[in-house]
């Protein structure tokens, strides 16, 4: 009996661990599928989209829609499980019928999507980082997102810049730390950087003095780079302050939002990160094309939701528009055209850079699209 | 190379604190109700986020863990209450199962209240590292250890000294013969989710100022609390709070001398190998006993 139960515990340990072309009127309204991690463990990154989803969807159609056609927006929360973005996906395609999917919060989510949209060929804008989502290309998928190459590239231009070329790295062991560790381990190979340690540590964990004790104990490093989201970072930040690590500290794209410096606190000050020009939009010179684009969309989000804007709002933002655009352009939803324009989106102006798109690139940012901002007095400022 | 381990050793030790306080409360109900709570986790959520956002809304300190710490009861005697004592003669798996949806109930009860985002709550006294032979710890660390050592002490103390400690005692050992000699079985058992929430909600306010809080911060705490217990013997007080600390040390020396991939690896193979080969565990009386 007893036995019976012990295993039956230990199972528990285990546990708790077809489109259709429509003929469309011009009433008909341009059915914008989304599956987002409004909870879970990526809510921090899907909450704030699901409500930049919505509140943009209502502001168009109270502006009499595109094209004379109003937004049918359909969300669905995946709590962050890569199974379900996937069932979502497919319900998107097939019952509602969708003509465009913004979503994917996470790059689980994103790439368990992939396979269903490249074969119902749904044009499908994904919100997540990781640059396997474009690289390479697929037909049908696009993505918002600064990649984790892109950062790793800024933080190793600004190491060179201050004459630093040894970087201790310690990445998360998530989707987004994961990848972020490839790209870093590749950059650096290119960008004549050598990687002296490589340490990771789990999402959830609330301390990790072990591993930099490790790094701190290895003379040979000159600067460190910490790939992360959510609180990790936050807690690898006060950890280092603790242990009196003196190197500079750069931080992913993954942590610019004032969140990371509520949580940190007085740990970091210092840290610097490449950051979406959204984060900094007062700072921004008034002749930077991004300037009215990101300062409106922050005036818009904050009085909305009385809460701080964060770049992962913005991506929402930005794949909801560039898909707007794409209809307007391709006068009408016919899947093939809207995704041939997509894919022909030039100079647009959004919240994470100016995206030219092209069939080889489905992104469209270049590095310019970064700042490298440094926190000081609690507060972003961009490094000159 | 000795700063080095020491190093881990206080990390560890931070941490084995707060899987110590958790496993104890995994050890009381056994004990109580031979009901593994999958729910002590959420104790522990509670009182962090109580206590970290009430004091960011204006509540001194200790008023806002001692509100933490009632709300946490009030759960723990609601739980027991109107989930576990109306299943009180269905299987033991299935009252785990029970707990295990009760805890899932209120992650999602305490995000409607609380929000999504990770609650910051400041250090009891400051975040000037102390320095101790070339390792650093925070102040907080002292008062997890510290904290968790009164109340191990006073856990110890109730158990042995008073009549409803010992009245909780008699019905571990003999439900029947408890009952029989007028102890209200009920009650001792609402007694003890009770107390096993005072614990969690006090670990969770005092552990907040290092993991931060959020509404999922008590899966992974009340997990390792469960493998603390086990590894202890469960239902054995001062096995739950060795085990604790060998988990919290065992998982620091592995990240610092192994991988830091294994992290969290480590916990679960100790539970696993502990389930194969000492199923009652480091203390645990043997098993034929409570059949």
């Amino acid at each position: 009996m007893r036995n019976r139960l012990l295993s039956t515990m230990a199972a528990m340990v285990g546990l708790a661990l077809g489109a259709m072309a429509g003929t469309a009127s011009a009433a008909d309204p341009i059915k914008v599928g989304a599956i987002v991690s409004a909870t879970g463990p990526a809510s921090f990154l899907g909450d704030p989209e699901k409500k930049v989803l919505e509140l943009y969807a209502d502001r168009i159609n109270q502006a009499g829609g595109v094209a004379g056609r109003p937004v049918q927006l359909t969300v669905y929360d995946d709590g962050g499980a890569a199974d379900k973005a996937a069932s979502f996906t497919k319900r998107l395609i097939e019952s509602d019928k969708v003509d465009v999917i913004v979503g994917g919060t996470t790059t689980a989510a994103t790439m368990a999507a992939v396979p269903l949209v490249e074969r119902a060929e749904v044009p499908f804008i994904s919100l997540a980082g990781a640059v396997v989502i474009v690289e390479p290309v697929k037909k049908w998928v696009f993505k918002t997102p600064h990649t984790d190459r892109m950062a790793a590239e800024k933080v190793m231009e600004d190491m060179k810049a201050r004459g630093l070329t040894k970087l201790a790295l310690i990445s998360e062991d998530s989707g987004f730390g994961k990848s972020g560790r490839e790209q870093t381990v590749a950059v650096a190979k290119e960008r004549g950087i050598e990687l002296v340690a490589d340490e990771t540590y789990g999402a959830k964990d609330t301390d990790v003095t072990a591993q930099l004790t490790k790094i701190r104990n290895n003379a040979a490093a000159q600067a460190v780079l910490v790939f992360g989201l959510g609180q990790g970072p936050a807690v690898v930040t006060k950890n280092y302050r603790q242990l009196g690590i003196a190197l500079p500290l750069y931080q992913s794209h993954g942590v610019a939002s004032k969140e990371f410096i509520r949580l940190a606190g007085g740990a970091a000050e210092g840290v610097r990160l490449p950051a979406a020009g959204l984060v900094v939009a007062a700072q921004l010179a008034a002749e930077d094309p991004q300037k009215k684009v990101v300062t409106e969309f922050t005036k818009v989000y904050e009085e909305a939701f009385s809460s701080e804007v964060s770049t992962f709002a913005g991506h929402a933002y930005d794949g909801l528009m560039i898909a707007l655009d794409a209809v307007r352009r391709a006068g009408g939803t016919d899947k093939a055209k809207l995704r041939d324009a997509i894919e022909q989106t030039k100079g647009y102006v959004g919240t994470g850079g100016i995206v030219t798109m092209s069939p080889k690139d489905h992104m469209g940012l270049t590095l310019d699209a970064f700042h490298m901002v440094e926190v000081k007095q609690g507060d972003w400022a961009l490094v000159k | 190379m000795f700063a080095e381990l020491l190093q881990y050793m206080l990390s560890g030790l931070t941490i084995g604190a707060i899987y110590a306080l958790a496993g104890l409360g995994f050890s009381i109900i056994y004990n109580a109700s031979h009901v593994i709570n999958f729910a002590q986790g959420e104790f522990i959520m509670i009182g962090g986020m109580a206590s970290a956002t009430l004091t960011a809304s204006g509540v001194p300190l200790p008023l806002a863990i001692l509100i933490g710490c009632g709300g946490a009861m009030l759960v723990g005697v609601l739980v027991a209450k109107f989930a576990v004592e109306r299943a009180r003669n269905a299987s033991t798996v299935t009252l785990i199962i029970i707990t295990i949806g009760a805890s899932i109930f209120l992650r999602g009860v305490a995000e409607l209240v609380w929000g999504k985002d990770f609650k910051r709550l400041d250090a009891f006294s400051g975040e000037t590292p102390i320095q101790l032979m070339g390792a650093s710890m925070q102040p907080q660390s002292l008062w997890v250890v510290g904290c968790a050592a009164v109340l191990i002490v006073a856990i110890g103390l109730f158990f042995n000294r008073t009549l409803t400690g010992k009245a909780m005692l008699a019905t571990s050992h003999n439900r029947l013969a408890a009952q029989l000699v007028g102890i209200d079985v009920k009650r001792v058992v609402l007694a003890s989710f009770a107390l096993s929430a005072a614990l969690g909600a006090i670990g969770g306010a005092v552990v907040a100022p290092i993991t931060f809080s959020y509404t999922e911060m008590g899966i992974m705490l009340g997990l390792k609390g469960f493998t603390a217990a086990v590894l202890g013997g469960l239902g054995h007080g001062p096995g739950a709070v060795a085990g604790g600390l060998i988990v919290g040390v065992a998982e620091a020396l592995g990240a610092g001398y192994l991988s830091s991939a294994y992290k969290d690896a480590v916990a679960f193979v100790i539970i696993l190998a502990v389930l194969l080969f000492m199923p009652n565990g480091l203390f645990g009386k043997r098993g034929t006993e409570r059949v």
